[in-house]
């Protein structure tokens, strides 16, 4: 494992290597891996990056999203997802990233065709759809709902082609978001309670047993802003509590620190050199008018704050001792080419 | 489309708080949303306002601050608040649960609210269907309303998937509970059942068989019986979410959507201002979070690179490189916030906005929220 570095961040050349170099990546047996994170902290982009990521040099990878958002298609820039997977992107080294976004009722259809051998497209499909029956279902058993988005994740975590080969080498799946991840995945009590034999008891069984397995993983993304932070703390724990694994955390939009540390703390404190400030401004031919100046040490104090307060984020997620990765704030949108990047920077860092 | 309510550029927050009988916070998740509720609903009671804020899942250090250490469903005063203008100031958290329970206890028949809150149906519909939480949240405002306590009654709404989920979800949870799938499992016995079964018979048999083979029939019989004692709730149902949904529309309803300068968030408001508009619903304006600006935009990022970059050339001059690296940053940082956020008002011209500079932290006390309050209806309008 490479930690997450502070105040380093790899340059984008070491970001492309990396996809051509052979690392040894953090979570080799892992073929699932599950990424959650607290609303607005980037958890799709990450997703996104780590499918590229893992599909470098040659690999095949599946990347899944499960609440209909259509996220993914818009990183990608591809027309909406559906329920049959579809290539969205060439990883560097010619891997594939794989798409396909999971939709509670052609999950129970597909369900019902394995199980049932009820056509997909017939009469009594069409019938369900129209009454309203997946709704109705999910509703009166609200953990059906999670085993079969779920249930279709582990379908193609498990799933092998001709040659008897892994369909995919592994498989990323934008998740719920910390605060329902641990309900969303302990699906075996969520659906325990209304079937104790059958089918879907079996299936969720099943379910479970990959998901709690060692090729399963799940990452947390988080900011380090301190509701995003305390949200991750507590997610580690509820998901250790029910013995699902936890592989690492993911620190979103980090700035870089560009005051030197004696600076950063007279910026924080209010005392910083404004003599040698208007010296250096002077130096460099620029009007150095006193509300300029006033304005700049403002500044210089937020970026000091910020950065301190990351500190003390980076401190309370240290305690979890658990790999971390970190992605730096991009100065743009996120668009195909910056997935590329942040791809490439979780590959620098042994994530994938 | 009906045209915006209010001329275009700055959101007059004082005049919307002084006139609102009931102002609803909006936005996608994580934009600062409860937040900005507190701190509207602190503000409107220190100008005087009797007021009351509904929030759903506050972080844990600003619900201490406001005194809401217990989930009761009660509105509590919050102590603290500045009351010499003749307002107040009450917060209260939702408990989904209880207020579904309330409601069940008003409009059931004696001696069947029992059986309905045992129903493993009912203890699940009511704790975790998708759109309860908004409904109930919807509900509540309403009571709030009709307590004629407050003048004001200010609602933080549920972090769902999707802002327009909050309106849609009253709609959602009628429609289920008024649903063909329940209709029929009430009244298979009833003639309209029976000629109704056999057109969807095929996918009918399939799904009840399924059902019973994969959540047992026990679950199935819960159904039933839920259904059969809510049947004379049904009707409550409907009225009360139309009543709510009037409401709504009523004047003296204000929606104030929240977002923060990213394309998610702005894209989310962009949805539910259209979204107001198509239902008549009032919009008061968008209230942009964390929006970094700086006062020395006039040395611009590129100006602030090359002289750093000099400097770091020359050497001997560290502190003012580094210092005008921060200022780059800010100022790109600003530039691209801008040209986010001019997409929205290009798209929505007539939508007044008002902007809250990022804090370096959370706000988690009275003092916080009342600076935010001061910066909602003192900041300058954007552009």
């Amino acid at each position: 494992m490479i930690p997450g570095s502070f105040g380093e961040r790899p340059a984008r050349p070491v970001a492309e290597a990396a996809f051509t170099l052979d690392c040894v990546a953090d979570f080799p047996d892992v073929r699932l891996h599950v990424v959650t994170g607290k609303g607005g902290t980037g958890k799709t982009t990450v997703a996104a990056s780590l499918a590229l990521a893992l599909a470098g040099g040659g690999r095949r990878v599946l990347l899944a999203e499960v609440e209909g958002r259509q996220g993914i298609a818009q990183l990608f820039d591809c027309p909406p997802l559906g329920y049959d997977e579809r290539k969205v992107a060439v990883a560097p080294g010619g891997g594939d990233v794989f798409a396909l976004s999971i939709d509670p009722e052609d999950a129970l259809l597909d369900y019902l065709h394995m199980f049932y051998k009820l056509s997909r497209t017939g009469v009594a499909a069409r019938a369900l759809r129209r009454m309203g029956a997946i709704e109705f279902a999910t509703t009166v058993a609200p953990g059906l709902r999670d085993v079969l988005l779920t249930g279709k994740v582990k379908e193609a975590v498990v799933r092998r082609d001709r040659k008897r080969l892994p369909a995919y080498d592994a498989v990323v799946l934008d998740a719920p978001p910390t605060g329902r991840i641990a309900r969303f995945l302990n699906i075996t009590s969520e659906v325990g309670g209304l079937a104790k034999v059958g089918p879907i008891k079996t299936q969720s069984d099943n379910v479970m047993a990959v998901l709690r397995s060692s090729t399963t993983a799940v990452h947390l993304c988080t900011l380090l802003e301190e509701m995003p932070v305390q949200e991750t703390i507590d997610g580690v724990r509820d998901l250790e509590s029910l013995g699902l694994p936890v592989g690492g955390v993911v620190v979103n939009a980090v700035r870089t620190p560009l005051l030197p540390p004696a600076d950063l703390r007279a910026a924080e404190t209010g005392v910083l050199d404004v003599g040698a400030l208007v010296a250096g401004l002077e130096k460099a031919g620029l009007d150095a008018p006193d509300t300029l100046v006033a304005t700049l040490i403002g500044e210089a104090a937020d970026h000091a704050t910020r950065v301190a307060l990351e500190e003390r984020g980076r401190d309370a997620l240290g305690e979890l001792h658990l790999p971390s990765y970190e992605l730096p704030l991009l100065p743009d949108a996120v668009d195909l080419s910056s997935l590329y990047e942040l791809a490439g920077l979780l590959r620098a860092q042994g994530m994938a | 489309m009906n045209p915006p309510p209010a001329a275009p550029g700055a959101f007059d927050i004082d005049a919307t708080l002084d006139s609102a009988a009931i102002l609803v916070c909006t936005g996608a998740g994580g934009v600062g949303k409860t937040t900005t509720a507190a701190s509207l609903a602190l503000r409107a009671a220190e100008r005087g306002r009797r007021t009351v804020v509904l929030t759903i899942d506050p972080a844990k250090r600003l619900a201490q601050s406001m005194g809401l250490s217990e989930l009761d469903n009660t509105p509590r005063r919050v102590a603290g608040t500045d009351t010499s203008a003749g307002g107040s100031l009450d917060a209260m958290m939702l408990d989904m649960k209880r207020t579904f329970d309330e409601i069940v206890l008003t409009h059931a028949e004696p001696g069947k609210a029992e059986a309905i809150f045992a129903n493993p149906f009912y203890q699940a519909l009511s704790s975790s269907f998708a759109g309860t939480q908004e409904y109930m949240a919807m509900e509540k405002l309403g009571q709030l309303k009709a307590t004629g306590d407050y003048d004001l009654v200010v609602v933080d709404t549920p972090p769902t998937r999707s802002a327009l989920d909050f309106l849609d979800a009253p709609e959602r949870m009628t429609t289920f509970l008024d649903g063909r799938m329940i209709r029929i499992l009430l009244a298979p016995a009833k003639a309209g059942g029976k000629a109704y079964l056999r057109v969807v018979s095929a996918g009918f048999t399939v799904f009840t068989g399924v059902l019973t083979k994969i959540i047992g029939a026990g679950v199935l019989q819960d159904v039933s019986q839920f259904v059969g004692a809510l049947e004379t709730m049904f009707g409550g149902f409907r009225e009360r979410a139309q009543a709510t949904y009037d409401l709504l529309k009523a004047p003296g309803t204000a929606f104030v959507v929240v977002a923060v300068p990213e394309r998610d968030a702005l894209r989310e408001a962009s949805y539910f201002v259209e979204r107001l508009a198509e239902e008549s619903m009032p919009l008061a304006g968008l209230v942009v979070n964390r929006v970094h600006r700086s006062a020395g935009e006039f040395l611009t990022a590129e100006r602030s690179h090359v002289a750093a970059e000099a400097l770091e050339e020359a050497g001997g001059h560290e502190l003012a490189a580094a210092v005008l690296r921060v200022h780059a940053d800010r100022v790109a940082l600003s530039a691209r916030e801008r040209r986010l956020q001019e997409r929205f008002t290009g798209a929505h011209p007539g939508v007044p906005v008002v902007e809250v500079a990022a804090l370096p932290g959370d706000v988690h006390d009275l003092a916080g929220l009342r600076a935010v309050g001061a910066d909602l209806a003192t900041a300058a309008p954007p552009g």
